[in-house]
Order: C-alpha cells, then sequence, then structure tokens
C-alpha cells in the first residue's frame, strides 16, 4: 500500500482535508472517506456520467480524477445544488415536473452536467443541440424525453431573465 | 372508493432526495467494521481448474480473507433451480466454480479486506491453474453432433427441447395459396441498470440472524435461496432492497452467487462484508437474454388470411439455467401475437452453451417472437402486394371475439386466454399518431428525390401481471395516516407514488398521509417480486382489497362508537361521519388507537379483531393481456447505412392506468431499450466465447441524441380479471421496437429488395444488405 497524501478541498463552500493513497479515485474520495454518496458510480470507465461533479466550476467525471488531483480546488457535488434552506436549483424543480428521473442512479449526474451545460452555453436552445449536449450521460430508465424537456424549460427561463 | 387519484398524474413522492443526493442505494449503506470484497472471476469460457493458490493473496496486509470452493463447506452446492420442469436437465451455478468453469465471468474465488482497493490487489496475487477445453460459444454450433460440451452427459448440449401447438399444421400448409420460409437471427443484450448489484451483509452472532441489503427486484426470493444455501432457518434471514434500487429491468430478479458468498463471509468473519458489482463484472455475470435463430414458415391464402405458422427455434440459454426454461416458452407462446392462427406449431430447442446464464430481461422472450411474427406478415405483404398495415387488420382478432382462447399453455400452467383488447383500433391509432397516409405519399416523393424513408410497425400481445401473487398490509395508525407494506419492490417505477394512490382512494385520505415501505422480508413475510410486469396487478389490487378491508373495519368500530347503522356512514378527509350530520364524526385516527386498544376497559364491537389493519394477498387467476402497436418512420443513409429515426409512435392499453405520467415513462423508457436493442446494443463474444464488448466503449446504450421522444395515445381497456382493471405496461415499450424498426428500414430499402433478417442493425450490417443487393 502506497503511502498516503493530505489533501485539502473545498465542497460545496466548505473546507475538507483527508489522508488519501494516491491512487484513490475522487469519487471514491467523496462518497466513502466524505459519506457524499449523492455522487454515484456507474461505469468507472468514464462513459455513463452518472459520477459527473464540478471541478473549478467545470463538469468532470469523478471517477476519472485522483483524490490527490483535487487537492486545493474546488468540488461541487449533487449535494450542493440546493440552496442553504433547501430551495431546489431551476433544473431540480424543472426534473421532478417533468418525470425527468425514475430509478435516480444517473440523475446526480445529469443535473451537475446540466449546471454546467447552462453556465457555458447560457443560450441553448435548440432540442436537438441539447441533445448532443446531453449525450455524454447514460439514463436507462426515462429514454430521455423528460431530462430535455427539464432542460428546455429551466434554458428558456434563465433567456427570459436575462432578458430585461 | 372514490377515483380522485387513481388515473391522475400524481407527481412522484420519490423524486425529492434523489434530485438532492439524498438517495439510498445499497452501496451508500455502511456498518461498523465493514469489510469490502473482490470476487476473482474465470478469464476461460471453458476449462479446468487443475489448482488454485492463494497464500500470496491472504498474506497481503489489508486482506482479510479469501474463499475458494473447498472453503465453502455445506453451502459448496448448485444453487436451487427456480422453475423445475420436467422437460428439462438442468444445471445452475455454484457460488464459487468448482473443477471447472464454464463462462468468462463466472465467480472462482472471493477475498474480502479492508477496501475494494486492496481485495483487487489480491486478485492478482491468486495463482489458478486452468486447463483450457473446447468452447461452445454459439447455440447452432452447439447442437452439432462434434460440438463441445457443456456437460458431458448431456448430448448435443440440449438442455430442453419441447413443441408447442394446436391445429393441423401440415394440412394448412398443404393448401395454402403462398408459403413463406425466413430465417431470422435475434441477438443477446443486457439488462444494463445504471446501477450494478450490491450486497451488504452482517450477522448477529447471538441472534444466529444474517441481515442482507441487495439491490434486488426479488427481496423475498433472495432470502429463501440465502437461507437454503447458508443452511439456516427463513426466518433468521432479513433481505431488505433499499428504498432506492438503480434499475433492474429483469436480470436484477435473480439469485446471485455474490447472495449468497456475501452473507456465508460475513458469518464466518463476524463482520459485515460488502461487495459491489463494477461496470465490467457486470458484462461478465450478470444475466443476458436474446439470443436466438428462428427458421419460420407461414401458409397464407391469397388474400392474405394466415393459415398456419410453424416455427423451428434454438434458443441460446448460456452456461446455467436459473430460471429454468421461463424464457423460451414465454417467447414461444408469445408469437401468434395479435393474430387469428387456425394452426400453429413450434419447436423450441434450448441450448446450452459456454457464455453468461440467459435469464429474463425487458421484454422477456417476447421481442424475439414478435419480431419473427412481424417480419412475416410484412414479407407476406410484400409478397402479396398489400399494405402492411392492412395484412394485420385482415388477421387481428377482433374485440368482440375476447375472451380468445388461444390454444397454448402460459408459463403458468394456465391457458393463454386474451382476456380484452382492440387491436385493430390500437393499430389505427398508431398509425393517426404518424400521420401513415401522408407519410406513404411522402415516401414515394422522397425516393424520387434519392432519399430513402420507411415505415415500420410492431404488434404486440403481452401477457402481463403473473401470479403467484403479491401482498400488501394496509394499516391506518393512530395519526390516522396510513402505512402500506409491500412485497413489490420497486427500481424506478414510482410505485411509491403508484400504491399510495391506489390506498389514498380508497381510504379517502390524502396522498401524501401514505407511507408506503417495499422491498423488506422483515416487514411483510411473502413476496415475489418486481418483474414480469405484475406489480400494478398483483401489489396493486393487494392493497385496495387490503384497504378495503381496512374500510370496513373502520366503519364497523365508527358504527358502534357513534350509535349509528353502519351504512350510514361515510368515509372521506380522514374521518368517519353519520351522512346528513357531519358533527357526528369520528376520525380514522381516533378508530386506530380504539381499535388498538387505546382504551383499557372498552369491548370491540363483536367480530371486530385489534389493529385498524389488513393484510390481503392477491393472486390473479391468469396472466392479463396488455397490447399495442409501435409504428416508425425512420430514413436510411445509404451511402453510411445511418438510420436516422424520424417519428416514433405507440398506441397501448394496459387495462386502467393508475398514474398516465408512470406509464407514459415506462413507455418511453422502454422504447429507448428497444432502440438500443435495435441498433445499438450487442455483446459480441468470439469462437472462445470471450466478450469482446466489455465496456460502454464498445458496447454502446442509446444516449438522448439517438432516442426521439415517443408519441403515445392510451387505449384503456378494462382488465375483467381483476378489481382495478389494470394491466402491466413496464415492458411493452421494449417488445415491438425492433420488429417496427426491421420493418421500417426494409421499407425505406424497398427500391432495393432486402429483407431484414436480423437485429441489431448497425450501419455496417444495413451497407451489407444494400452491397449484398448491388448498391
Amino acid at each position: 500500500m502506497a503511502e498516503k497524501r493530505t489533501i485539502q478541498l473545498t465542497i460545496n463552500g466548505r473546507p475538507y482535508s483527508g489522508q488519501v493513497e494516491p491512487r484513490r479515485t475522487l469519487a471514491d474520495f467523496l462518497r466513502q472517506d466524505l459519506d457524499l454518496t449523492g455522487t454515484h458510480l456507474g461505469c468507472e470507465h468514464g462513459v455513463c456520467g452518472s459520477c459527473t461533479i464540478l471541478l473549478d466550476g467545470a463538469a468532470v467525471r469523478s471517477c476519472l480524477v485522483l483524490a490527490v488531483q483535487a487537492n486545493g480546488r474546488r468540488v461541487e457535488t449533487v449535494e450542493g445544488l440546493a440552496g442553504p434552506e433547501g430551495e431546489l436549483h431551476p433544473i431540480q424543480t424543472a426534473f421532478h415536473k417533468h418525470h425527468a428521473l425514475q430509478c435516480g442512479f444517473c440523475t446526480p449526474g445529469f443535473l451537475m452536467s446540466i449546471v454546467d451545460l447552462l453556465k457555458t452555453r447560457p443560450d441553448i436552445e435548440d432540442e436537438n443541440e441539447i441533445r448532443v449536449a446531453l449525450a455524454g450521460n447514460l439514463c436507462r430508465c426515462t429514454g430521455y424525453s423528460g431530462i430535455v424537456a427539464a432542460v428546455r424549460e429551466v434554458a428558456a427561463q434563465l433567456r427570459r431573465e436575462r432578458t430585461p | 372508493m372514490s377515483r380522485a387519484l387513481f388515473g391522475t398524474r400524481v407527481e412522484r413522492r420519490e423524486d425529492l432526495p434523489l434530485l438532492t443526493g439524498q438517495g439510498c442505494f445499497t452501496d451508500d449503506l455502511k456498518r461498523p467494521g465493514m469489510l469490502h470484497a473482490a470476487v476473482l472471476r474465470s478469464p476461460h469460457a471453458h476449462a479446468k481448474i487443475r489448482s488454485i493458490d492463494v497464500s500470496a493473496a491472504r498474506a497481503l496486509a489489508g486482506v482479510v480473507a479469501v474463499f475458494t470452493h473447498a472453503d465453502l463447506g455445506a453451502a459448496g452446492k448448485e444453487i436451487p433451480l427456480l422453475q423445475p420442469n420436467p422437460l428439462l436437465v438442468a444445471h445452475t451455478q455454484l457460488l464459487l466454480a468448482h473443477d471447472e468453469v464454464r463462462y468468462v465471468g463466472e465467480p472462482v474465488a472471493f477475498v474480502v479486506g479492508d477496501d475494494r482497493y486492496v481485495t483487487e490487489d489480491a486478485l492478482e496475487l491468486i495463482e489458478v491453474a486452468y486447463e483450457p477445453l473446447a468452447v461452445a460459444a454459439d447455440a447452432q454450433e452447439a447442437l452439432k453432433d462434434d460440438a463441445p460440451l457443456v456437460y458431458p452427459e448431456i448430448a448435443n448440449n440440449l438442455a430442453s427441447r419441447f413443441t408447442l401447438g394446436f391445429g393441423d399444421v401440415a394440412e394448412s400448409f398443404a393448401r395454402a395459396d403462398l408459403v413463406l420460409r425466413q430465417r431470422f437471427k435475434i441477438h443477446r443484450g443486457a439488462g444494463q441498470a445504471m446501477e450494478g448489484r450490491v450486497v451488504l451483509a452482517e450477522y448477529d452472532r447471538r441472534a444466529n440472524r444474517i441481515t442482507m441489503w441487495s439491490a434486488t427486484q426479488a427481496p423475498h426470493l433472495i432470502g429463501r435461496l440465502a437461507s437454503e444455501m447458508l443452511g439456516i432457518e427463513e426466518r433468521q434471514v432479513r433481505v431488505i432492497a433499499p428504498h432506492d434500487v438503480g434499475g433492474g429491468f429483469g436480470p436484477k430478479a435473480i439469485f446471485y452467487p455474490e447472495e449468497g458468498l456475501v452473507p456465508f463471509a460475513a458469518r464466518a468473519l463476524g463482520r459485515p462484508v460488502k461487495w459491489t458489482e463494477d461496470r465490467r463484472e457486470h458484462f461478465l455475470s450478470t444475466n443476458q437474454e436474446r439470443d436466438m435463430y428462428h427458421d419460420a414458415e407461414m401458409a397464407l391464402t391469397r388474400e392474405g388470411k394466415i393459415l398456419a405458422f410453424r416455427d423451428t427455434v434454438v434458443f441460446d440459454t448460456g452456461a446455467y439455467v436459473p430460471w429454468g426454461i421461463v424464457d423460451p416458452w414465454i417467447s414461444a407462446t408469445t408469437i401468434p401475437g395479435p393474430y387469428k392462427l387456425p394452426a400453429f406449431q413450434v419447436d423450441m430447442q434450448v441450448v446450452y452453451t459456454h457464455k453468461v446464464p440467459v435469464t429474463p430481461v425487458r421484454g422477456a422472450g417476447r421481442p424475439q417472437a414478435v419480431f419473427v411474427m412481424e417480419r412475416m406478415m410484412d414479407l407476406a405483404a410484400r409478397e402479396l402486394q398489400l399494405d402492411p398495415a392492412e395484412i394485420r387488420q385482415r388477421n387481428f382478432i377482433q374485440p368482440e371475439e375476447m375472451p380468445y382462447a388461444m390454444g397454448l399453455v402460459y408459463r403458468d400452467g394456465a391457458q393463454v386466454i386474451y382476456d380484452s383488447g382492440d387491436y385493430p383500433a390500437c393499430l389505427r391509432k398508431s398509425q393517426d399518431l404518424i400521420g401513415y397516409d401522408q407519410f406513404r405519399r411522402e415516401q414515394s416523393r422522397a425516393r424520387s428525390e434519392g432519399r430513402y424513408i420507411g415505415v415500420g410497425i410492431g404488434v404486440y400481445v403481452e401477457g402481463t401481471g403473473l401470479g403467484p401473487y403479491e401482498g400488501a398490509i394496509v394499516q391506518i395508525e393512530s395519526s390516522g395516516k396510513v402505512l402500506v407494506t409491500t412485497g413489490a419492490t420497486p427500481q424506478g417505477q414510482g410505485h411509491v407514488t403508484t400504491m399510495a394512490q391506489i390506498a389514498a382512494d380508497e381510504l379517502g385520505i390524502n396522498v401524501d398521509d401514505v407511507t408506503v415501505v417495499t422491498g423488506d422480508t422483515g416487514a411483510i413475510p411473502f413476496g415475489v417480486g418486481t418483474f414480469a410486469s405484475r406489480i400494478a396487478v398483483n401489489a396493486g389490487n393487494s392493497i385496495a382489497l387490503a384497504a378495503r378491508e381496512v374500510r370496513e373495519k373502520a366503519l364497523d368500530i365508527a358504527a358502534n362508537l357513534l350509535e349509528a347503522n353502519k351504512d350510514d356512514l361515510e368515509l372521506a378527509q380522514g374521518s368517519v361521519f353519520v351522512r346528513g350530520a357531519p358533527a357526528r364524526s369520528i376520525s380514522l385516527g381516533a378508530l386506530a388507537l380504539t381499535a388498538a386498544g387505546a382504551r383499557p376497559g372498552y369491548t370491540l364491537p363483536p367480530g371486530v379483531q385489534p389493529g385498524l389493519l389488513a393484510t390481503n394477498y392477491f393472486s390473479p387467476s391468469q396472466a392479463a393481456y396488455a397490447s399495442g402497436a409501435h409504428v416508425i418512420t425512420v430514413e436510411v443513409d445509404v451511402r453510411t447505412g445511418d438510420v436516422k429515426i424520424l417519428d416514433y409512435a405507440v398506441a397501448h392499453d394496459c387495462g386502467r392506468m393508475i398514474n398516465p405520467m408512470i406509464v407514459e415513462g415506462q413507455i418511453q423508457g422502454g422504447v429507448a431499450h428497444g432502440i438500443g436493442n435495435s441498433f445499438y446494443e450487442e455483446l459480441i463474444y468470439d469462437n472462445n466465447g470471450q466478450l469482446l464488448t466489455a465496456s460502454f466503449m464498445d458496447y454502446l446504450l442509446p444516449t438522448a441524441k439517438e432516442v426521439p421522444t415517443a408519441k403515445i395515445a392510451h387505449m384503456e381497456v378494462v382488465c375483467p380479471l381483476n378489481p382495478l382493471g389494470v394491466k402491466g405496461a413496464g415492458e411493452g415499450g421494449t417488445i415491438p421496437s425492433a420488429a417496427a424498426f426491421a420493418g421500417a428500414v426494409e421499407d425505406a430499402l424497398a427500391p432495393f429488395n432486402v429483407t431484414v433478417r436480423e437485429v441489431p442493425l448497425s450501419p455496417e450490417k444495413i451497407r451489407k444488405l444494400l452491397r449484398e443487393a448491388g448498391r
């Protein structure tokens, strides 16, 4: 067993530190060491997107990031998406409204990918473009229609809010 | 009862925790002192095990134990067969292979240690001396006389052979105007729930009790088989499918070796043990389904009326048959579908191969059956120059002919009797959704422009809601709220919402005042499981009937307390009151307290047992037959073989719908699975039985880009066989999808006269068809 390293990082605005083997993935560190089990592991080879989190604001697959690589950086997970009083993020509300989840296992990854999408491409409107943007996350239950509808609705809402 | 909630789009009560990262999946659970496990799997599809040396693995720091078959003692026996059948020579797995392995991925050793990293390190230190043997990788090849044998005593690897049928097939073929013959191949796929299998177990030595958590579709089944494998009384094993299970789709309804190994190790070591399947293990060890070869023959009159159907089928069952011959049997009895067949015969050969065992995956034998029948209908239409919709209309069983006895015995041992349905209207409805006639006009225009667009039809009938039963305990608590406990266990189907809708309607309360407890063998003694589109029928009706009994009991006690005639009482908004005198009322909570004996000295009304509680196990008399028609339009790029889905329409009948939003979610999700089976998902094994597509890089699941939103029309033909009038809705989205796509692609390529004989239809295969047609 390799020597453990100390890491310090900010997760959902709060400081965390831990001792990890260099080979430990960020996903395992979040789930097993910190009990932040909202982030899920669906394939552990970077395809399904269930483990998507934001690292310094950008969507990454936490199964492909080592915990030591997150040292000194800012991590956002699904647990931090709702506001301090539990008020839901608009995409969470829209997922509920549009039946965009069934078993809910892939949901956290989708939510984090979508948060990144709406931030990097706030003008996205076209359904096909949305579908292409969502194609990095897999869902076996829903057939995606509710997810697409939820994204379209929130994107439109954000556009309206930006237009004075 | 009121129908305030039944049939409405009640929003899901499951969502909030799942949206905020507070879901509770099996791998999220931790127990004090918990160890982690990893499984050493066979790298060979067929080999003798000469020796296993685990000494280096055992010596590794952080490893607590390594188990091989030699360490299992009395648990070193075959897992009990679920569905014995005199027509079957059955073999099921050991928890760990003994002296022979029969598929790549078969468990050989089980390592337990401090964390998953160290246990996987230890796997690499285990030395197994294998002597590789010849492999039967394909079912057709495996039937040949010189094929390698999976079991030496089973000639030609033939696990089972049976024939089913009715009518005089030979005579019908002899007098037919048209006889069509075609060979089809349908490929196996995998369940691929996004959450893999996960098992956690702990052992209480003083009480000699095992508690297991499993990401399963069938906790009662797991508990029963675990108790049998571990030699412990069934009541001493409690199995919990946690609140959240990340998808099932069939393969999680099986007892797997790990469900014996994890509690075995937990008991042996006196510490909790958890094993979490990774995706590669899912590819190599979670049951798969659908490999079939069909040689189909259809006899027709020149008007396009079917006279007879004959099918010779080879079914690849993999290396073991934990579910017996359920799949091939369902498949055989589904072939006739919605059509009137004067004569029918199927000869089914179930064949062992050196591959992952086969058990139901969403559709369970039906997609293959529908594929074959619908392909033959399309070919007949082409031959007779009829529209594919028209030839189907000429052969449909008519709604006024219901109930319709097919003349076959279903897997439950009962006759196949379609209880209800309107197939002609259903197909027309689906055609209307797609704009069928207009599409035909566009098609000729597109062809003249060099664009190849086509429309395909898939019609199915599905026996849903199979028994033997599912149960419910409905209890009114002293708070006035209602607790529903059922053996059914959800994996995303929204049972906590739909089951609460039923109970709330029956008891005149708010849906939010109903708590639904699922998937815990400690909460309800008997259960069967969530598979075969059976929960709405089985659990739904048991909840309704138990709630009705509780309601009667509440009225009996209220009549006594209010000194009123029971017939004058009404139950609404959580209280019982005297009709016309609402001031004379008593809340359900107060009634529950009274019934619980909270007023010492009070006498319960004569005949009333304590507790506002009732248990009901609903056992359906036979399957409830759901049906539907998918009509799909596609455009094929003849240069690349790429298929673009233009439009997807589904008209279906699942009886009365409890919650249309949830039904539509099931259909849309099923359609996505069908798209995967039709175009993308392929478990490619080489001749050595090695799986070449064991990752999501190679085995493609459809994404949002590939799955359009289906247009859905509901036809609610009430099922006469159960009080709620419901049928199942979980699999219909998948069942006819491949058949309709095959028809659509073939129709698009009609100018080249190609015949689609297999799925999945990769661009490569479509190009091959076109090349063979000289294009």
